[in-house]
């Protein structure tokens, strides 16, 4: 199978190991991973902070780049949801009857990582290796918007060496929330530090999830805060083999 | 017509007032645990009902219905309450309540009342018009009592004090009761308030109430408690006045079916509410002899007007959102500046006063869903406080900083070339605060992240660089 990668903006910036790793899994399974370098971003930060023109035009360029993709596999939970959940609602409100058609007839075709291995491969195993005691955070985009439900722990369950235990209070958002963490510092601040006592209250030597922008703010206060745990990405964690680890 | 919201006109912007609150370790610990005690309640009577689903899209589908009749319904309810006994006065904002209801106290040359149950005269600022007039206020709901007494504000639309602990409130009814000794235990602090309360609900002549819905079919008033002071409030005066929004009628009595099993279930997790007072204008020999409704607009029908936002009407004020929210269970109402705290109150405030107020309220949120997960009509506020975010940009009320770090992203993301180039002039600019590979004190808008956070610099090779030279 041919599969797009979407990387969104600030993974292609911040977390290039992410795609990698997306690109590792897929290839190792068999699959043509294909990447379109017109490619940009999703709107996401511009839709939810207000300023709605602005992704108006991601919007229609993301559909100009992926309009003949196959199979488009995005390794960020909220970016997904945001394709779902809002680009029909925006072409509504541009009033565009040909923007509807194209959007409904991508987004069947647009999956987040761990919807894509377990929905459209049918696969739980993936022959990884990762020999750590790890928990999962589930990000509030992927558990209310996309419904991952159990697939990225039964993704991490098949891991060889891996020990899952499981987080507290984990539909509990960890104050991420894009702007929200610059906009209002002191409340993200006051979530983020449950979202820790949680963490850390595992013994986990890493946090795992399926949004690197949740694990951004994970990590940077676990890094603050010298705690000496890590967050990691679902598919670095995929990626890793009894050879590459 | 001019609107207001309670003081929220004059509130601190929400990220000033949460800073301060989220700095108070006893009410984060009051407010956690009390919203965890009534999520677990909510959680475990909904779990038991096989319809839930069925029951929020009907409690949305009435709503809405009634919403887009709205007009018609109003007219209705006039029609029957009058038939009834009731007299019904409109109200264009919460200045001209106010007066209708001062008006009425003073006719029936009472210097008292009782209060029980009416959020919406929290919005209209009716104590402070009712002292102006020279007459007393009693609020007889004890956590409205405990607000009061307290010269506090609320907290929360279903549990005013929830911010309060059982023993500041113990040390507030001793102070403000005058009491030499009291009891630690509910079952004692209940008591004192009971008979605080008793003499007055004998000797006042004048009750005012809200309501949680009005029935255009029959005209009737419906009011749903805990505590039984409200039907004591409402049954015992001589006069009683109510004072309504008027997004709260529903076409039909059966449409109380749906109704009376939502809101209880998702307000305090009980499966009923304990009292359930319906009444119908006057009836002769039997409670108030003069019943006054004022239908109450204050900015609802501005709402009504906005097709992108106007299920913020469907709220049954149960406040299972304020519950929900990891925002709300962090600060309290308090931060949110008006009547209306949480979720609910960060789409309402905003929408029913000037947006010139209240702009940081749209923001107020990580937009995590939580709120809508559990609304029992189904509001989707998310979506709302988006829509609403819009208005603040659009109306030109963004931070100057903000509007250029957004206009300047839209830029480079409308192309791959200038997105890579955004990317190496970002390499560059982050060495100065390049900590041996964590930024940890970065300026401008980015300070809120490092104040609490480190970021990792920016890799020297994006994904799109690695995967050019594959």
């Amino acid at each position: 199978m041919v599969i797009s990668l979407f990387i969104t903006c600030y993974n292609d910036a911040l977390f290039p190991q992410t795609g990698q790793a997306v690109v590792t899994v897929l290839e190792r399974l068999g699959h043509t991973v294909e990447f379109r370098a017109a490619q940009t971003c999703c709107g996401q930060m511009h839709y939810n902070t207000g300023y709605r023109h602005d992704s108006y035009t991601l919007l229609r360029q993301f559909l100009d780049v992926f309009a003949d993709a196959e199979v488009i596999v995005c390794p960020s939970s909220s970016c997904v949801a945001m394709m779902r959940d809002h680009y029909p609602k925006m072409a509504e409100q541009l009033n565009d009857p040909a923007l509807q058609a194209q959007v409904a007839a991508i987004l069947p075709r647009i999956f987040e990582f761990s919807e894509l291995l377990t929905d459209k491969l049918g696969l739980t195993d993936v022959g990884a290796f990762y020999p750590h005691t790890v928990t999962l955070h589930a990000s509030c985009h992927g558990l209310r918007s996309l419904h991952l439900g159990s697939k990225p722990a039964d993704l991490l369950k098949q891991v060889k060496g891996l020990t899952l235990i499981e987080l507290p209070d984990a539909d509990q958002c960890c104050g991420f929330g894009g702007t929200f963490a610059v906009k209002n510092p002191d409340v993200s601040a006051a979530m983020l530090s449950d979202k820790l006592q949680c963490i850390l209250g595992t013994n986990a030597e890493a946090c795992a999830g399926a949004d690197n922008s949740c694990l951004m703010h994970i990590g940077g206060a676990l890094s603050r805060q010298r705690t000496g745990v890590r967050t990691v990405h679902l598919a670095e964690i995929l990626a890793s083999t009894e050879k590459s680890s | 017509m001019s609107v207001h919201v309670g003081e929220a006109a004059s509130a601190l912007p929400f990220p000033e007032a949460a800073k301060k609150l989220v700095a108070n370790s006893q009410l984060r610990r009051n407010v956690r645990h009390a919203t965890n005690v009534i999520r677990t309640k909510r959680g475990r009577v909904i779990a038991e009902m096989d319809d839930w689903e069925q029951l929020r899209d009907s409690g949305k589908a009435i709503k809405d219905h009634t919403l887009a009749h709205l007009d018609e319904y109003l007219l209705q309810f006039e029609a029957a309450c009058t038939k009834a006994g009731g007299q019904v006065h409109w109200a264009r904002d919460a200045d001209e309540a106010n007066r209708i209801i001062v008006d009425l106290v003073k006719r029936y040359g009472s210097d008292e009342v009782i209060k029980v149950k009416t959020m919406t005269s929290d919005e209209t600022r009716l104590n402070v018009a009712l002292e102006a007039a020279g007459i007393t206020p009693f609020e007889t709901d004890l956590a409205d009592l405990i607000v009061q007494l307290g010269e506090d504000k609320p907290s929360h639309i279903v549990v005013p004090a929830l911010h309060r602990n059982r023993m500041e409130i113990r040390e507030l009814f001793m102070k403000k009761m005058g009491l030499d000794s009291l009891g630690y235990q509910p079952e004692d602090i209940a008591a004192a308030a009971r008979n605080y309360l008793r003499e007055r609900f004998l000797r006042v002549k004048v009750g005012i109430s809200g309501a949680n819905y009005l029935i255009a079919e029959t005209g009737s008033v419906v009011v749903v408690e805990s505590e039984g002071n409200g039907r004591m409030c409402l049954t015992l005066p001589d006069v009683l006045i109510s004072i309504v929004g008027v997004e709260k009628v529903i076409p039909r009595f059966e449409d109380l079916e749906v109704f009376l099993q939502l809101l209880p279930r998702s307000a305090t997790g009980e499966r009923m509410n304990p009292y359930n007072s319906i009444w119908t204008g006057v009836t002769p020999g039997d409670g108030p002899q003069a019943f006054h409704i004022v239908l109450l607009d204050n900015g609802r029908t501005k709402v009504l007007a906005d097709p992108e936002s106007r299920e913020t009407l469907d709220c049954i004020r149960c406040g299972a959102c304020l519950n929900a929210c990891p925002v709300y269970r962090q600060t309290g109402g308090h931060a949110y500046g008006s009547v209306y705290a949480g979720p609910i109150g960060a789409i309402l405030t905003p929408q029913l006063q000037s947006m010139e107020h209240s702009q940081t309220l749209p923001y107020a949120s990580s937009l995590c869903g939580a709120c809508y997960e559990v609304c029992p009509v189904k509001i989707n506020i998310p979506e709302i406080l988006i829509h609403l975010r819009t208005k603040v940009v659009d109306s030109g009320h963004a931070p100057l900083a903000e509007r250029l770090a957004m206009k300047g992203a839209a830029f480079a993301m409308s192309k791959a070339s200038r997105l890579s180039l955004a990317h190496a002039f970002a390499r560059l600019g982050q060495w100065p605060f390049n900590d041996d590979g964590k930024l940890d004190n970065l300026p401008g808008l980015l300070a809120g992240w490092t104040e609490f956070r480190d970021l990792d610099a920016i890799p020297s090779q994006s994904f799109r660089e690695w995967w050019s030279k594959r």
